[in-house]
């Protein structure tokens, strides 16, 4: 390239181009929908099949068959996972939360630090709480896991650390929430009458930054009460 | 922070030792043994390693679970550190390290941690965790050491060119309890003292421990020398629910009513290896185990130390930690 076109303007860098999908898949944003939000529109699409390449959320980049290749090559594997048998696609360096909020649209597991440091991403592998931020999804094997998603009673009913959190006013934005209750279910499937401090010690793998630690200590703590007494 | 996907590598899952040995035989420095995936993960997101292909030790269950021998207790590699907090029979005989593991981390990253992991990590200088051409990783200058560098946890002792600490909370429970490490590679197998493990930055700048990119540490042998001993730990850091150390001392005492027999004393986070302090093991040797002997030998600990800019704090932190440790 000579000097001069270094200069050059480029052409149609700022002309809109479609969100582009799966190699030549062209992903319209759907206009017409009622209620249209993020959410919905990544579910909707999710739905369609279209992300389980996971290129809506890796990008562009990823939609060009060399940078796929860079990424390694996918396998299909089968989880279980809330109970289901779920089959999925996964690259060779992706995460647990990367596989469930962007290819099974298990969005309650959310990605705060993706750094094994913040705990917003925890979920239960055979009952202890892990951070799927830091686990590659091939590691997981046919291990049981449990999502946000999967506490849910038969008749959509809250898990009691759910109502005592929502009793006891625990979270404050809400954005560590989930994680928050995974790590108390675990500490309750281990050890279902905690202490104070043994409940303080289970948790300290999830930090709030809003510091409603001890509003989340009370949910704990109500929650072991209440399904002890039960 | 970066949150995307992972470079490609290539992921062998063996399903036995060999297997693994001979993957990390053929790979070398393009392999990458994961355990935990505690420390890899964080450097794999970063682009700070990047490994041709990634051996996964997940299968390897031979290298998980805790086993009495004649003489002391074998920890298979691959145990995870709640594991290593909880069982019995280490709590009966060698408390001083399941303390230790208690301290690693949060509860999340001691159930997917391993000791193995724990004890091989990488060091937490956070200029060389940003992917800086250190010494470390083969350039040719330090950062931390630098004028007007942020060195507050950096070393204290023993620097050379590199300033960074050894971060592992296990390890200096380890030395303290003259444990050695199993180390295996596809020609053979050979046994390491806990504390000739470390690497000092004077012999390999770029690596943590004596291991060879072939190599696989196995198991630890704790061996029953200790058992009985009186045991203390603390860790100093910033947060108290969870950190890396600023400074931490590990140390087992045996004495005959208040006399001293014999003694560890082991300090992390104020070198690149866990710090033993033998001087102050042969000092104590004899004495009776009180306020003076106790003060004498947290003076004694910190002889020599070379501070950085921001980190003289460390100085008395040790002399307090060593102190406590010999009062008991």
């Amino acid at each position: 390239m000579s000097d001069t076109d270094a200069f050059e303007p480029v052409q149609n860098a700022s002309a809109p181009s479609p969100a582009v999908g799966h190699s030549d898949t062209v992903v319209i944003m759907p206009e017409t929908r009622p209620e249209w939000s993020r959410r919905n529109f990544i579910k909707g699409v999710i739905a369609s099949g279209v992300t389980v390449s996971g290129a809506i959320y890796f990008g562009p980049a990823l939609t060009r068959p060399q940078s796929l290749s860079a990424q390694g090559v996918e396998r299909l594997i089968t989880l279980n996972i809330n109970g289901q048998t779920r089959r999925v696609d996964v690259l060779p360096g992706e995460t647990l939360a990367m596989t469930l909020r962007y290819k099974l649209g298990l969005t309650g597991t959310k990605l705060g630090c993706d750094r094994a440091e913040c705990g917003a991403c925890t979920v239960l592998i055979s009952d202890v709480n892990h951070y799927s931020c830091t686990l590659l999804t091939h590691r997981v094997g046919n291990r049981e896991v449990t999502t946000v998603e999967g506490l849910e009673g038969a008749n959509g009913q809250l898990h009691p650390v759910q109502q005592a959190f929502i009793d006891e006013l625990s979270p404050q934005c809400g954005f560590c929430t989930p994680g928050q209750v995974m790590s108390a279910v675990a500490l309750l499937r281990s050890n279902p009458n905690p202490t104070r401090d043994e409940a303080r010690i289970a948790m300290a793998g999830n930090l709030c930054r809003c510091g409603a630690y001890d509003h989340y200590l009370n949910g704990v703590m109500r929650a072991a009460e209440e399904t002890s007494n039960a | 922070m970066m949150k995307d996907m992972i470079p490609g590598f290539e992921l062998i899952q063996p399903s036995s030792v060999e297997g693994a040995l001979n993957l990390l035989e053929e790979y070398r420095e393009d392999g990458w043994a994961l355990a935990g995936g505690m420390d890899s993960l964080g450097w794999f997101k970063n682009r700070g390693k990047r490994p041709a292909a990634v051996i996964d030790l997940e299968g390897l269950d031979a290298l998980r679970g805790i086993d009495e021998t004649s003489n002391g207790i074998e920890i298979g590699a691959l145990t995870t550190l709640t594991e290593v907090e909880r069982n019995p029979l280490i709590r009966e005989r060698f408390s001083l390290l399941s303390e230790a593991a208690s301290k690693v981390a949060s509860p999340q990253i001691r159930n997917a941690g391993t000791l193995g992991g724990n004890l091989c990590q990488d060091t937490r200088c956070w200029y060389y965790r940003y992917g800086v051409s250190c010494y470390r990783a083969g350039g040719n200058t330090c950062y931390a050491g630098a004028t007007e560098a942020l060195n507050r946890e950096h070393a204290i002792f023993g620097a050379n060119r590199c300033v960074a600490v050894s971060p592992s909370d296990t390890a200096i429970a380890l030395v303290a309890l003259d444990a050695e490490m199993v180390v295996r590679n596809s020609s053979g197998e050979r046994v390491i003292k806990a504390d000739s493990f470390f690497m000092e930055p004077a012999v390999d700048i770029m690596r943590m421990t004596v291991l060879n990119p072939e190599d696989l540490l196995i198991k630890v042998r704790i061996p029953n020398t200790w058992n009985g001993a009186d045991f203390y730990f603390e860790k100093a850091s910033d947060r108290g629910s969870w950190d890396f150390s600023l400074v931490s001392v590990a140390s087992a005492i045996k004495s005959t009513g208040d006399r001293i027999d014999d003694a560890r004393i082991v300090c992390g986070a104020v070198q690149c290896i866990p710090r033993r302090l033998q001087e102050v093991e042969t000092m104590i040797r004899g004495q009776i185990r009180n306020e003076d002997t106790a003060a004498q030998a947290g003076s004694m600990a910190v002889q020599g130390a070379e501070p950085l800019d921001y980190n003289h704090f460390k100085i008395p932190l040790m002399e307090n930690l060593v102190k406590r440790a010999v009062r008991g």
